[in-house]
């Protein structure tokens, strides 16, 4: 009967049985936040061939207008098209994102499915080791790194890289202890299967969805904490349009010219959800067990 | 003289991905005061939703009801959420099955019960506690003021059970519906639990519905037994007649199945072949005629409704029933 | 709760204490710049800052050094800043109970809006208030607290100016404007907080309304409020609690960012300026703070636990 219940109240959720149904299937939300990250991802790429002004041109129109014909999105402080950076502050953003957050998966992942495979000392040592990391304040981190090395791009991709190792790394251990300890890893064992083997062929087929899944939230944290960074002015050095620090930039005018911050916001913000809402789609998708947060 | 509880027609339908889930289709009993009723039947055969449909425990969303549920001769099917509660506890109280799923894991057994105690009743935090021991000492646990402060993990599978009995005896309703109470329990605390229940009922002068799949539970403890297949009550009469006279082929192949200590060791277990039909899409016709051993043509064409017996307060619903000579082709 | 649990957690928080010390104190002095030009200023002599460099121990190994700070700090000394020489642990006990205020004001305010905002959706999965609290949820998540910050200061401190959008005056002084100049920062920092807990309250509710015991709740009668917190509330509790200890980390981070921009005195606006003025001393001595503060955190949400849940209570006892 409790097989009745749930499925009535996922039903009456849902409104009919025609979306239960529709449910399996990935949200259309999910479409239309994958459309957005490609729009955002395609004109970051095609920057360079659109027609627009350079973002670093001083006084391209005048300074502090609002959205017109000319300048879409409006100019800011030093008459700079704001259209056009906002567009080069998606460059700065998505990169550091995507690439700390695969330098992390590669790092964290192979420390993960090791620990949670192999158990025994190794995973007493590496999982101490990322408590370690987690115990340490992010921020200082990052601000010595960037004193220590300059404000540069690769800089903030490393120090964003490092500090996303340890949660990714407890994630995936998380996620390789409950296949590790199913029964076709043991059956694949039984008929003498070298370790190896049965991590690639076992396990990460398994816990691959899921941490991909994971790594598109974590890629949108990797994306504020770049914005945090460049908002208390730590990552790529002025010029360069970085969204962060168009924000920090717009913060004393905020009475008479808002939109130079929240451009940048707005940019960030749809952003951050769209990635949020696919991985979390994609989580609910392939976890069945654990579709919640 | 109005019986206590007069369900006319109940009929409960779940909303799910594939259709409507006829899990209690047209329904009618009657249980009158002081006395017990057993409903007897397999898994999936609506039991249990109708146990629930009549105590009104079902969620709104995705559920479709009809029928009418008569208690005093008041209809609870059409009453609010806050009549309902009034009923709930003081009037009809219901055991479950599972006691270490139906009682609160964190709160303390004592308050358990003293919570309703003191909302139907409105007793005092002193009086309620002492009305609790009392509870727990008429329902069989030993040391009953110590077990008031304990949770229920501390307690026995069949401790538990006794606990939530008394819970539900404890603002003395009138009507006890009781959910498989010893089906997650050892079979040495089964019939403990069964003569506790019986030795409350015939104390308060309560009436009880007992809902059980083991025929053995409802033998000699029920007045009337009402036998359900797939959402329908097919057969229903009092005790002893049910086992003596039984018509409906399935209540035959449900006794027949009980293991009996005479036969020889290695006697085949007797088990009904094939499965429950699917609730979504019932069968024409019996719903039983696929697993018949007796049935004719007419079972899959024609549904029977369910007739009287000669013998009074028997009815059956079959074409083909056991023992009628006249009707058995061969 | 026996003494030989706590005994066992304390002795493991030691090793990450000293974990994270070392690592701090190997990072900073990786960095480059010489706290003494810092100090004395760029037209000292060689001479000058040789002898500063040999006062300050900076000519002695880096372990040497780092065996110093531990037998220093353990007499509960931590230096002294190399630009104020004020000692340290008197700029952290200045600047501590400003970042306390802000953390205890924003988890308040998440916990007081998230629980019966939980309660509300999780009563009635798929009406109207859970897909709009979810949805607001879920879009708060997405809004980092330096873009919420400015926002709310647009809002509020520009547009209506209600309240201030920097400064800060200590309770002692004036609890009005106190609260007033925190009401920004909490909101900014709790809101994201907010959205984590109403989520995760939410599905847990929504777990633990299918259970059977509230089914027995409710059939004993008892009022639908009474149900909700008494019995349905409480075994959520633990999730809640055990998220908003591991949080303490993150909200640290987000304290600096938010102290930063509504130029609070706090510990994170002292480590940030610490660390661009190469003042080694001061910012060893708050990730020190912070890590202990962190390794506090998850000791007490482990003790909560076993206080929370009676089973895990008794389970502890039976070893």
């Amino acid at each position: 009967m409790s097989e009745l219940l749930t499925e009535a109240a996922a039903v009456s959720a849902g409104g009919s049985a025609e979306d239960v149904a529709a449910r399996r299937k990935l949200p259309v939300l999910f479409w239309v936040s994958l459309g957005w990250l490609v729009l955002v991802a395609v004109l970051a790429v095609v920057a360079g061939v659109l027609p627009l002004p350079r973002p670093t041109e001083t006084g391209a129109g005048p300074a502090r207008m609002g959205p017109s014909a000319q300048h879409w999105l409006g100019t800011d402080s030093l008459g700079r098209d704001m259209l056009s950076r906002t567009i080069y502050g998606a460059r700065v953003s998505l990169l550091v994102g995507f690439t700390s957050i695969a330098a992390g998966l590669l790092v964290g992942g192979t420390i993960g499915v090791l620990a949670g495979y192999y158990r025994g000392r190794f995973e007493t040592v590496a999982m101490g080791a990322m408590d370690v990391l987690l115990a340490f304040p992010s921020l200082v981190f990052a601000l010595a790194l960037v004193s220590f090395l300059g404000p540069r791009l690769s800089t903030v991709i490393l120090a964003i890289g490092v500090l996303s190792v340890a949660p990714i790394a407890r994630v995936v251990r998380a996620s390789t202890l409950t296949f590790a300890q199913r029964e076709f890893v043991l059956a694949a064992r039984t008929v003498g299967a070298k370790n190896r083997r049965i991590i690639v062929s076992e396990i990460l087929p398994n816990v691959v969805p899921a941490a991909l899944s994971f790594a598109l939230v974590a890629v949108a944290v990797a994306i504020v904490a770049e914005g945090a960074l460049s908002f208390l002015g730590l990552s790529v050095a002025a010029p360069t349009a970085t969204w962060g620090s168009m924000i920090n930039e717009g913060r004393t005018l905020l009475q008479e010219a808002p939109h130079i911050s929240f451009v940048p916001s707005a940019a960030m913000f749809l952003t951050v959800l769209a990635l949020n809402f696919a991985g979390d789609a994609l989580q609910a998708r392939f976890d069945v067990r654990e579709g919640r947060l | 003289m109005t019986p206590l509880l007069e369900v006319v027609d109940l009929v409960t339908h779940f909303v799910t991905e594939r259709g409507l889930a006829r899990a209690v289709d047209g329904v009618s009993l009657t249980v009158e005061r002081g006395r017990t009723l057993g409903i007897v039947g397999e898994s999936g055969s609506g039991k249990t939703v109708l146990a629930r449909s009549i105590m009104g425990l079902l969620p709104r969303a995705g559920v479709r009801r009809g029928g009418k549920v008569l208690f005093e001769g008041q209809d609870l099917l059409g009453l609010s959420d806050r009549d309902l509660r009034d009923i709930w506890g003081a009037e009809i109280a219901m055991v479950f099955q599972d006691p270490m799923t139906s009682l609160n894991p964190v709160v303390r057994i004592g308050r358990q019960i003293t919570e309703s105690l003191r909302h139907h009743l409105q007793l005092g935090k002193a009086a309620a506690r002492a009305r609790a021991i009392d509870l727990l000492a008429s329902v069989g646990i030993p040391e009953p003021a110590r077990r008031f402060d304990q949770y229920p993990h501390e307690l026995s599978g069949g401790m538990r059970q006794r606990v939530t009995i008394a819970i539900a005896l404890a603002c003395g309703p009138k009507l006890l519906l009781a959910d498989e109470p010893t089906t997650a329990l050892d079979v040495t605390v089964q019939s403990q639990i069964l003569d506790l229940l019986q030795a409350q009922q015939r104390e308060r002068s309560m009436a009880m519905i007992l809902v059980t799949h083991d025929l053995g539970v409802v033998a000699g403890r029920t007045d009337e037994i009402a036998v359900m297949y797939a959402g329908k009550v097919v057969e229903r009469a009092p005790t002893h007649t049910l086992f003596t006279e039984m018509r409906m082929p399935y209540t035959e192949s449900l006794l027949a199945s009980i293991p009996r200590i005479e036969q020889p060791s290695h006697t085949r277990l007797r088990a009904i072949t094939g499965r429950p039909p699917d609730l979504v899409h019932p069968p024409t016709g019996c719903r039983f005629a696929a697993r018949c051993p007796y049935a004719q043509p007419r079972c899959v064409e024609e549904e029977p409704p369910l007739m009287p017996a000669p013998t009074p307060g028997h009815h059956y619903a079959c074409w083909y029933p056991v023992g009628d000579p006249a009707v058995r082709a061969g | 709760m026996s003494g030989r649990f706590i005994g066992r957690k304390v002795l493991q928080l030691v090793p990450v204490l000293f974990a994270v010390s070392a690592l701090s104190f190997l990072l900073l002095n990786l960095l480059p710049g010489d706290p003494t030009v810092a100090i004395l200023g760029p037209s000292a002599t060689t001479e000058a800052r040789v002898r500063l460099r040999h006062e300050l121990h900076l000519d002695r190994p880096l372990v040497t050094r780092y065996v110093h700070w531990v037998g220093q700090t353990a007499t509960g000394d931590l230096g002294k800043s190399y630009v104020s020489g004020q000692p340290t642990t008197e700029a952290l006990r200045q600047r501590l109970p400003v970042t306390l205020e802000l953390l205890a004001l924003s988890q308040l305010l998440a916990l007081v809006l998230a629980v019966p905002l939980a309660l509300l959706a999780a009563r009635r999965p798929g009406a109207l208030l859970d897909r709009v609290s979810t949805s607001a949820a879920f879009g708060f998540l997405a809004v980092p607290n330096f873009m919420l910050g400015v926002l709310l200061v647009y809002l509020f401190a520009v547009r209506f100016r209600f309240f201030p959008a920097t400064g800060y005056t200590a309770l002692t002084e004036n609890p009005a404007s106190n609260l007033r100049s925190l009401v920004l920062p909490s909101f900014t920092l709790g809101v994201a907080e907010l959205a984590v807990y109403l989520r995760l309250l939410r599905s847990d509710l929504i777990a633990t309304l299918a259970q059977d015991y509230i089914a027995m709740a409710k059939a004993k009668g008892l009022p639908a409020w009474q149900v909700l917190l008494r019995h349905a509330l409480r075994p959520s509790t633990f999730s809640l609690v055990t998220v908003a200890g591991l949080n303490l980390g993150r909200l640290v981070g987000g304290a600096f960012v938010v102290e930063y921009l509504f130029s609070l005195p706090g510990i994170g606006a002292l480590t940030v300026e610490s660390i661009f003025k190469r003042d080694y001393v001061v910012v060893q001595g708050t990730v020190l703070l912070v890590a202990v503060g962190y390794v506090l955190a998850n000791f007490l949400v482990d003790l909560l636990y076993g206080i929370l849940d009676p089973r895990v209570r008794h389970v502890r006892a039976a070893h």
